[in-house]
């Protein structure tokens, strides 16, 4: 008989304010929208980071003038590095079949350049591809080292504009966030004060604390899980939309956002959700009704 | 003999030790080294002026607020150092009546008595088989179902009396009950109360109804700027 109280109350309690509910859910499900992006863009850049760092490489090219010596030397000191994985040595015939190669469309600039203008090299492959800095302050002045050229660095520039898009949808949910609290603080002080009179006759008569508190609390949870379903359900649109329509030439680039995303952070929006909104109801209730 | 000595046995049920209450920013206490002593089935009345700290006494003993200095026992719980959190059940064993009878407006007169049952859990069942006898108890017997707007003023005073004592508190504390009713029915609501102290209820009622007070004889106790001056066991209102 209590549950059924409880739970006809918080219906009651949502529809006696209906404009401010509906309010209340739709920052609730924008905030939780950015938040779930935010979140899906966290997984697809580390997916990225993964595949894409996995065939980086680090080049080490030498000078013109280098001896044997230095060239075994630098190749003990390679392989005897702990941040080194692999290490490859290509030679100035290699490099120039590896230029011809990569420049078969333009015949003019493989023939202008000879094998012997071009190079020779150590290609590594580091353990994290994360630690170039220290590879790149230990080698840049080792005699004989003429230059050292990072693969990665290219990405990072791509990763950082990714990084940023996501910073941003955070950035936006937060502040959707604030609004949805305030929301939801105005809707449950609304709430407490149209049962003020029940309210004190509760107190009165000592009904628990939470007895009083249920149907408040419950009401800013159910609104908080409505607006993590409609923000599940902007995200489903998103990526039929976005992802599986306009974006889909960008396919290549950007790893696929798959429906098991999608619902790994709907969880997360859900808890966010409801907690979010029970712990601002919670607190309202104690300054409002000083239970 | 033997009533003192009944009197030295049984332990008081309401006790204020060298009560102090000062409000924050009144310039001096409401209450001012109060000591009283209310032994299990008395019926009381603190009289007094307006701002005296009447009402101050009220609020103590429902613990809605906590005295600066002092201690104040009520069923041999210390309500002083009682956490908020117990409160609630604590307050289970005191039933309330107020001078505007905070009635809800939008229930009848069985669901005001049923929904103080309810919220501190007690089924259907049980309102059902106990709400219509308080109500024939206080004198509303066939008005059951009748709104508030639709009952008199005593008849509402009946319905929050019912519903006070409904739980069958240990002490009734009433705030000034007659206070919106004309004097036929104050007498009519005090016989209420005088049926009630009878089953073993101690009652403790704040008044300035002179009337009421001189045709009960009983125990007043007299409160002017927060002190004492007067504890007389078959008072008048002087």
């Amino acid at each position: 008989m209590r549950m059924k109280y409880v739970l006809s109350e918080v219906l009651v309690g949502l529809w006696r304010n209906v404009t401010m509910t509906i309010a209340m859910i739709i920052t609730m499900a924008v905030s939780l929208t950015m938040l779930g992006a935010s979140g899906l863009m966290y997984r697809q850049v580390n997916d990225m980071k993964d595949l894409y760092y996995k065939n980086i490489q680090v080049s080490i090219f030498l000078s013109q003038e280098v001896t044997d010596q230095q060239r075994t030397d630098l190749e003990t000191q390679l392989k005897s590095d702990p941040l080194v994985k692999e290490v490859l040595y290509v030679n100035k015939d290699e490099a120039y079949k590896r230029f011809q190669e990569m420049y078969q469309d333009a015949p003019d600039l493989v023939n202008a350049v000879k094998p012997d203008q071009l190079p020779e090299s150590f290609r590594i492959k580091l353990v994290n591809p994360e630690q170039y800095k220290n590879i790149y302050d230990q080698y840049k002045d080792t005699a004989g080292v003429d230059e050292i050229v990072d693969q990665s660095r290219l990405l990072d520039k791509i990763f950082d504009i990714l990084t940023a898009i996501q910073n941003i949808a955070l950035a936006a949910a937060v502040v959707m966030a604030i609004a949805a609290l305030l929301l939801v603080a105005n809707t449950i002080q609304v709430a407490a004060y149209s049962k003020r009179r029940e309210v004190a006759v509760m107190k009165l008569v000592g009904a628990s604390n939470w007895f009083i508190q249920a149907p408040f609390v419950l009401e800013a949870v159910v609104a908080g899980l409505i607006g993590a379903l409609l923000g599940l359900v902007a995200l489903i649109l998103a990526k039929y939309l976005l992802f599986d329509g306009s974006l889909q030439a960008l396919e290549g680039l950007l790893s696929p956002v798959s429906w098991g995303d999608i619902l790994f952070v709907f969880p997360f929006m859900a808890v966010i959700g409801g907690l979010v909104s029970a712990v601002t109801a919670w607190v309202t209730l104690r300054f409002y009704l000083r239970v | 003999m033997a009533l003192r000595l009944h009197r030295v046995d049984s332990r008081p049920v309401i006790q204020l030790e060298q009560v102090t209450k000062t409000y924050p920013k009144a310039s001096r206490p409401s209450l001012d080294n109060v000591s009283v002593s209310i032994e299990k089935g008395e019926f009381v009345f603190f009289i007094g002026p307006s701002g005296s700290g009447k009402s101050t006494i009220i609020k103590l003993l429902l613990h809605e607020i906590t005295p600066n200095k002092g201690r104040v026992i009520v069923n041999s719980k210390d309500v002083t150092s009682m956490r908020s959190w117990k409160r609630p059940h604590f307050r289970r064993s005191i039933g309330c009546v107020f001078q505007d009878f905070r009635l809800l407006p939008n229930r009848t007169a069985y669901e005001n008595v049923a929904f103080a049952l309810e919220v501190i859990g007690k089924t259907k069942a049980v309102a059902r088989r106990v709400v219509p006898e308080v109500l024939e108890l206080v004198g509303l017997g066939g008005k059951e179902h009748r709104y508030p707007h639709e009952l008199s003023g005593g008849e509402q005073q009946r319905v929050a009396v019912a519903r006070a004592f409904v739980n069958r508190p240990l002490i009734l504390l009433a705030d000034e009950p007659t206070g919106n009713l004309d004097p036929d029915t104050s007498i009519e609501i005090m016989r209420l109360l005088d049926r009630i102290n009878r089953t073993g209820t101690t009652v403790v009622m704040v008044t300035h109804d002179s009337n009421i007070v001189n045709q009960m004889r009983r125990r007043v106790i007299e409160i002017e700027s927060g002190r004492i001056v007067r504890d007389q066991a078959r008072g008048v209102y002087g």
